[in-house]
């Protein structure tokens, strides 16, 4: 359906714009920036701070720039004296009502709110201080997120995140007048509700009312103790992201960089998750297939299709939240990470000859529900906690600036050995898609000696940022050992984003679509999306990592997971075959069904 | 200015037997909706609820929207201070109401008509439900494709805001929305909705019943007909009156004062506060001081400040709370008329709250952050002393 277009002016310049276009976007088009807090380009408008207001000449009222669709003929000021000092009032309601301890705050400096109040440059004061309780409305409970309502400006968008990109709605507003605020489900601390630790809330967090737990102090105590070994492994998706919290550009590969940084901040060992990544595709590939030919061969009723993938800890805990009806879809597999951590504390130790209970495992991550997962009680195999500390790709980027690296000026390095090659498969494992296309490129290379049909092994159909992507491809020329699939269409779906999940397994659930294997992952765009990475985030910011994602992956010369050196040899010294006895022992796990209220 | 002496009608609760509210439906539903729809403009009829909106223009908008679900919607969640008239509509006349909501279905195309009533008046939910069942019935007999249904808010101020009704009735948290869309575009459900006030709605029917002349005849050119008031506070004869619109405020206090009114606030805790002096050169109407029917009288035994200190207090307790000139404004206004009286800020500090409230006024998201401004400046600028000392 074609647009009408619209003709109005802006500051006395005229523009055409289509039709339901908002003042502010038009602005934007003019390139005059119209201030913002409630707004964010991945979520509904909610016209709630009032910072856009605008003047419309012949309209009595200011209009939220944001909430304002343009309309013929109308002539827009938005800096006049009444727009300038109806701000003002607002940005100073704002600080009055905000406990303004910018210097101790988590995210001094990268605060939206402080952005502005610079921005606009108040000495005085006038308004009279409201914070109630200061230092009493922290909410550390949760392993992963922080909250301080002290901080808090009621933008709500952190609510809407929750109920739109995620439909978990862990965080609503409650009461009226000023008296309101955002909280939990009968008030109950993060860590008892159906809260995922995605932390989509924290990246669109304006200012410090949300933030990660961090555990940077403890890593740098691990570092500097003399008799522990500390090894850290890194997730695919912080190496196409960590750049933009150093001064790079979105979508800048710096895997060289942050090895050579990971080296000069002391870690003793520099690892890759993307390592037990690769494991993970022979040890999930093997569950589908085995729970396929129990399926197909055995006629075994009880064998539970389509398997659903595990690596995202936000997702795995929606499921146990939200469908426990599905959880035994749920892959067996334990995630990279805490597969890393079982490993390292088992295989590796002994054959670097340092004892488990001296090393210490710190992961980082681009995902703050990583470091509920560690805490798992499910998750010592090792017998040992597995993965000690979870950084975010954040909290990497702070200690990098306080240890005075110099980002950019650093020469690549590549990953110590052994627990650090990599194929391109793991690589993509940080986008949405990313492990299906890993899966398929294994699966499908087991099952007929062929390499997937696709041109340079790039599965494009399960690529790109569709909130529910659905793919399927025919099985031929089977070897003998598979040829129970001959001709079979091997059918599966990618979700990212827990909204878009919800949406597929209603569909799951009610019969409505028959799927052989699932993606999950629980933040939008997949890992280089997640909670703990860099802010800003929007889906221009996503496509450029996950672009950056399959850039490496074609840098790579191996790009198949069971072509994985190490990955050949882990099995053969130590683990003999995927879902053998120690797998089962150290790399695979179990769920548990948990309550919605 | 045109002015009307203060003069006691009977329409709202008046009775005719011989044309009860069913038979205007019958009556009327015979003509087209256009010629309904002239006639509201004719009779001048403005919204009762304190806006003042021509009623006929939105009937209109709303029909001419392209819908097959359309809603009426009757607010009856009447929440002012000091507004106690539609509690007595319904209590006494609802049948009139639901007429009124029948004669604008058939305008606009509706089917459904919703009575959304405050929480404070569950006490009447049985009775009334019995009345809409009757009506109903009524209405099914003549085949007439209508129903009246009831909703009982939860007690939130703000959901007489219209987009916060709907919102409530959506089963939402009652915050009022982004305009536009305006509610004949965009109303209950997201369908084009007419929201009327329970008098408004009693007047269209009776504007059915006797014709747009009669209305017509009453009040001014810019407030036509009249208007039910509740009036309170120092009066020996606190109650609900009828009165034709136009009236200079001073035949109200002769009429209702007890001989020592200081003040009248004219449209309750979110009107305006009008001094003695200014009492001969106001006029109760749209072209004085529009009013939802809140009139109430201070003598001089009361202390504005504590007038305007209660008023403060209900706003800062009563703001849906998601927006920031009204969440924060009010508690600023009301500390900081506090703070003045304690001596902790100079009075001139009371001229910086009066900028913060012109601020509220054109930033605030909707009517009751927009509307904190009228008591406060009218009371500052009127009794400043009292606030300061």
């Amino acid at each position: 359906m074609s647009k009408y277009m619209v003709n109005l002016k802006i500051n006395n310049t005229s523009i055409q714009v289509e039709e339901g276009t908002s003042i502010l976007e038009a602005a934007k088009l003019l390139n005059f920036k119209i201030p913002t807090l409630c707004n964010h380009p991945d979520l509904s408008v909610a016209g709630n701070c009032r910072v856009c207001v605008v003047e419309v000449k012949g309209a009595k009222l200011l209009a939220a720039s944001c909430a304002t669709p343009v309309s013929e003929g109308m002539e827009v000021n938005t800096n006049s004296e009444k727009v300038r000092i109806a701000r003002k009032h607002i940005i100073e309601l704002l600080l009055s009502e905000h406990n303004v301890d910018c210097t101790k705050c988590f995210k001094n400096g990268h605060c939206e709110l402080q952005e502005l109040a610079s921005e606009y440059r108040y000495g005085d004061h006038i308004f009279i201080d409201l914070v109630k309780d200061r230092d009493k409305l922290r909410d550390i409970s949760s392993p992963s997120i922080s909250r301080d309502a002290s901080k808090c400006i009621r933008c709500q968008r952190c609510v809407r995140t929750c109920d739109e990109l995620q439909s978990v709605s862990a965080l609503a507003v409650i009461n009226k007048g000023d008296h309101q605020t955002i909280s939990t489900f009968l008030n109950k601390p993060l860590n008892d509700v159906v809260c995922t630790n995605c932390g989509q809330c924290i990246n669109r967090c304006p200012t410090g009312a949300l933030y990660e737990r961090n555990y940077m102090e403890e890593v740098w105590h691990a570092i500097y103790d003399p008799n522990k070994f500390v090894v850290v492994q890194t997730a695919p998706a912080t190496r196409v992201a960590l750049g933009e919290d150093l001064g790079l550009e979105p979508g800048k590969r710096v895997t060289g960089k942050m090895v050579s940084a990971l080296r000069k901040m002391g870690f003793n060992k520099v690892l890759d998750t993307d390592f037990t990544a690769d494991l993970t595709i022979m040890e999930e590939g093997t569950e589908l297939l085995t729970r396929l030919k129990r399926a197909i061969v055995d006629k075994d009723e009880t064998v539970k299709l389509p398997v659903m993938t595990s690596c995202s800890p936000g997702w795995v805990k929606f499921q146990e939240h939200m469908y426990p009806e599905l959880i035994d879809n749920l892959s067996s597999c334990k995630s990279p990470q805490q597969m890393f951590g079982a490993l390292a504390k088992t295989y590796y130790a002994d054959k670097i000859n340092i004892k488990a209970e001296n090393m210490v495992v710190v992961s980082i991550m681009p995902c703050t529900a990583k470091k509920f997962e560690c805490n798992r009680p499910e998750m010592r195999d090792s017998g040992f906690k597995d993965v000690d500390y979870v950084l975010t790709t954040r909290e990497l980027a702070m200690m990098i600036k306080q240890a005075g690296i110099e980002f950019d000026k650093l020469e690549d390095e590549i990953y110590d050995s052994i627990l650090g090659e990599s194929s391109g498969a793991a690589v993509i494992f940080g986008t949405t898609g990313g492990v299906m296309e890993a899966a398929l490129r294994t699966a499908y290379e087991i099952i007929t000696g062929n390499e997937v049909p696709f041109t340079n092994l790039n599965i494009q159909p399960v690529r790109g940022m569709e909130g529910v992507k659905e793919a399927s491809i025919k099985i031929k020329n089977t070897v003998p050992a598979w040829n129970f699939l001959e001709g079979v269409e091997l059918k599966v779906a990618v979700a990212h984003g827990l909204a878009n999940a919800k949406q597929l397994m209603e569909l799951i659930r009610t019969g409505k679509a028959n799927y052989h294997f699932v993606e999950v992952m629980g933040c939008p765009g997949g890992c280089i999306g997640g909670g703990g990475q860099p802010i800003p985030t929007s889906e221009e910011i996503r496509k450029r990592r996950a672009e950056a994602i399959y850039a490496e992956d074609m840098g790579k010369t191996i790009r198949k997971s069971h072509e994985n050196p190490e990955v050949i040899e882990v099995y053969k010294e130590y683990l003999t075959q995927p879902l053998g006895h120690k797998s089962h022992e150290l790399l695979h796990t179990h769920y548990k069904v948990r309550k919605r209220y | 200015m045109e002015q009307k002496q203060l003069k006691k009608i009977d329409i709202i609760f008046g009775w005719d037997e011989k044309c009860t509210p069913i038979h205007v439906v019958e009556k009327t539903i015979k003509k087209t909706p256009e010629n309904i729809i002239l006639d509201m403009i004719d009779s001048g009829l403005k919204g009762r609820g304190g806006a003042g909106f021509p009623t006929g223009l939105k009937w209109k908008f709303c029909r001419n929207e392209e819908s097959d679900v359309k809603y009426v919607i009757c607010n009856a969640d009447e929440g002012e201070p000091g507004t106690f008239k539609d509690r007595e509509i319904l209590d006494k006349v609802p049948e009139k109401i639901f007429a009124g909501m029948t004669i604008c279905g058939y305008v606009i195309g509706a089917r459904e008509g919703y009575i959304y009533i405050r929480g404070e008046y569950n006490f009447m939910l049985k009775p009334l439900q019995q009345k809409i069942d009757i009506f109903n019935e009524q209405l099914r007999a003549m085949k007439v494709d209508f129903n009246v249904y009831l909703r009982s808010g939860s007690g939130a101020y703000v959901c007489g805001e219209e987009s916060a009704l709907f919102e409530s009735m959506e089963g939402k948290r009652g915050e009022p929305r982004n305009k536009p869309p305006y509610p004949t575009v965009a109303g209950y459900n997201s369908k084009p909705t007419v929201i009327n006030n329970v008098e408004t709605l009693v007047y269209t029917s009776e504007i059915c019943r006797m014709g747009p002349e009669q209305f017509k005849a009453l009040g001014t050119s810019d407030s036509r007909g009249s208007k039910v008031f509740s009036v309170s506070g120092d009066t020996p004869i606190a109650g609900i009156y009828e009165l034709e619109l136009g009236m200079p405020l001073k035949d109200f206090v002769d009429e209702f004062g007890d001989g020592d009114t200081k003040a009248i606030q004219v449209g309750g805790a979110s009107g305006h506060c009008v001094p003695r002096k200014k009492f001969n050169d106001t006029i109760i109407g749209f072209e004085g001081i529009p009013t939802g029917g809140s009139m109430m009288i201070f003598n001089s035994s009361r202390s504005m400040y504590n007038v305007l200190h209660d008023y403060l207090e209900f706003f800062t307790e009563e703001s849906c709370g998601q927006c920031t000139p009204c969440r924060i404004g009010c508690q600023q206004l009301l500390k900081g008329i506090e703070a003045v009286k304690k001596g902790e800020r100079p009075p001139t500090y009371l001229d910086d709250l009066k900028r913060l409230t012109a601020t509220m006024k054109i930033a605030a998201k909707c009517g009751l952050g927009q509307s904190v401004a009228n008591p406060f400046t009218s009371i500052v600028d009127n009794f400043r002393e009292e606030i300061i000392y």
